[in-house]
């Protein structure tokens, strides 16, 4: 039965148990990343100067730390101070965290992008600040940020496999336990990389369609 | 008369782009229903002061009452709701790049008026109607050609019930044969009664419109007074030489 090894039921039920907690850790990393790069990209922007300090100083640490670092102290750091995050809680901080501030430069540039005579007419219009931005330049900035953002979403997808350094076993860490347990590293590794082509071919192609789907004349710069 | 108050009175205002004064105590006042038209060499002031009319552009000093109530800059609020009154046209449009030409006209109805989103619809189509691009609401801007951006950006400005409209150069930035179509937008608004400031350099257009021409140089108030004094009696020099250029250049007037 050695070539029928990854038909085995519980090496497929593994496989497919380690999927899960990847797209449970993915999904909402990817949801909130988005969320804080645009919050933060937005303060960036507009916002005064101590919220530009802020975002600044936000994105600088945790550009700048390298994620299994982040995640080591959102896990075994925190309990320091007596904050006890669960394994997929933690993962899911760090990530979302670590995608956002990568995520806020991207829907920087998109806002910079956004031409001067937008909020000049936005402003004349009676306009708030924050309105503007909500119903005026960030729909014409989420079209620019989309390749960049979704580019983060693909890395996203592969970094998530750190998550198993801090023992949520995803699908990295049941490869790993997989290969251990029978010595099939290289199979092993080989069909845990097909399974993450996979999972960023669909993103790429989800996120292809969502720039199409939100194709405007004179926003053709994609296609 | 009760009718002469005036509808917005500006005073002293001046503004500076670094150690350059690009308006110098510019006072200008205007009763509801006329229209004055800014004149003046590129470089002038002429965009500034209209920005700086409705705060687009913070003045470094200057005081200003829209129906004799003094709008103080550092109320936020207020300003919001200044600005609501005070339509803008700008020289290039500036509409909306992701809203169709209806949605452009009535977002501002929604988000800032808080009109239900059918009845904004329902003005929205009326005020592109009174410009003549009802059947082109559903285009968006990289669609329109530049006189029918420019006419959409004025349905925009309507649609909020301005008291007073602001227009910086409206045909500027359009190919001469589109010039006459947004004109005669204006002319028709014009002739509703709309208060308005406008910059342009459609001199023959102007003088026909005009109450008052603004010679705007260097940033100064040179001198202000009916079209054909300005044009053909003005005073200072440097006003006959910028009127005798300019009739030269864009045609007869009277
Ligand atoms: N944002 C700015 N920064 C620096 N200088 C400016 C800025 N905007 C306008 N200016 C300068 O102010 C002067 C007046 O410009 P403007 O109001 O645009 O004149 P006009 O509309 O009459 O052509 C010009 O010398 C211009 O270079
Ligand atoms: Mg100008």
């Amino acid at each position: 039965m050695e070539e029928f090894f990854f038909l085995q039921p519980e090496v497929v039920s593994a496989l497919v148990k380690g999927f899960y907690v990847s797209v449970k850790l993915i999904v909402p990393s990817a949801i909130f990343g988005f969320i804080i790069g645009v919050v933060v990209g937005a303060l960036m922007v507009y916002g005064n100067a101590f919220a530009m300090a802020i975002a600044s100083g936000y994105v600088l640490i945790f550009r700048g730390f390298p994620l299994v670092v982040q995640l080591f102290i959102w896990y075994f750091g925190l309990p320091y101070i007596g904050i006890y995050l669960s394994p997929f809680v933690a993962a899911v901080l760090g990530f979302s965290l670590c995608s956002g501030a990568y995520q806020s430069e991207y829907v920087r540039g998109a806002f910079l992008s956004v031409k001067t005579g937008q909020t000049m007419a936005a402003q004349a219009l009676g306009f708030s600040k924050i309105k503007m931005v909500l119903f005026i330049t960030l729909p014409q900035a989420f079209r620019r940020a989309l390749p960049g953002c979704g580019n983060e979403i693909i890395y996203l997808i592969k970094y998530s496999s750190l998550a198993y350094m801090i023992t949520c076993i995803e699908l990295t860490g049941e490869g790993k336990i997989i290969a251990s347990d029978s010595f099939r590293y290289t199979e092993t590794f080989m069909v845990i990389g097909a399974i993450y082509l996979l999972m960023t071919s669909v993103a790429a192609w989800l996120l292809h369609r969502l720039e199409y789907r939100l194709q405007l004349p004179g926003f053709e710069q994609y296609s | 008369m009760a009718d002469k108050i005036p509808i917005l009175r500006i005073e002293n205002m001046t503004k500076w782009y670094g150690d350059k004064e690009v308006l110098k105590d510019a006072s200008l006042s205007i009763n509801k229903g006329e229209l004055k038209v800014l004149i003046g060499p590129s470089g002038g002031g002429k965009s500034t002061f209209l920005q700086c009319i409705n705060f687009l552009v913070k003045p470094d000093r200057g005081r200003l009452w829209l129906d004799g109530r003094e709008i103080v800059r550092a109320r936020k609020k207020e300003i919001y709701e200044y600005r609501q009154k005070v339509g803008m046209i700008f020289q290039d449009f500036n509409l909306f790049d992701h809203l169709t030409a209806l949605h452009n006209v009535r977002i501002a109805l929604v988000r800032v008026k808080g009109m239900s989103k059918g009845e904004a619809r329902d003005r929205a189509i009326l005020e592109l109607d009174r410009v003549g691009l009802k059947s082109y609401m559903h285009q968006y801007p990289a669609e329109l050609s530049g006189g029918q951006k420019q006419r959409v950006s004025i349905a925009r400005a309507l649609a909020m019930d301005p008291e007073i409209m602001l227009l910086d150069e409206p045909t500027s930035a359009l190919d001469p044969e589109l010039i006459s179509e947004v004109l005669d937008v204006i002319r028709d608004v014009r002739s509703d009664g709309m208060t308005m400031i406008m910059s342009t350099h459609q001199i023959g257009f102007a003088s026909e419109m005009a109450d008052e021409f603004v010679f705007l140089e260097n940033g100064s108030i040179v001198e202000t007074g009916p079209p054909e004094k300005i044009l053909y009696k003005a005073q200072y020099a440097r006003t006959r030489e910028f009127c005798s250029k300019i009739t030269e250049l864009y045609g007869n007037s009277f």
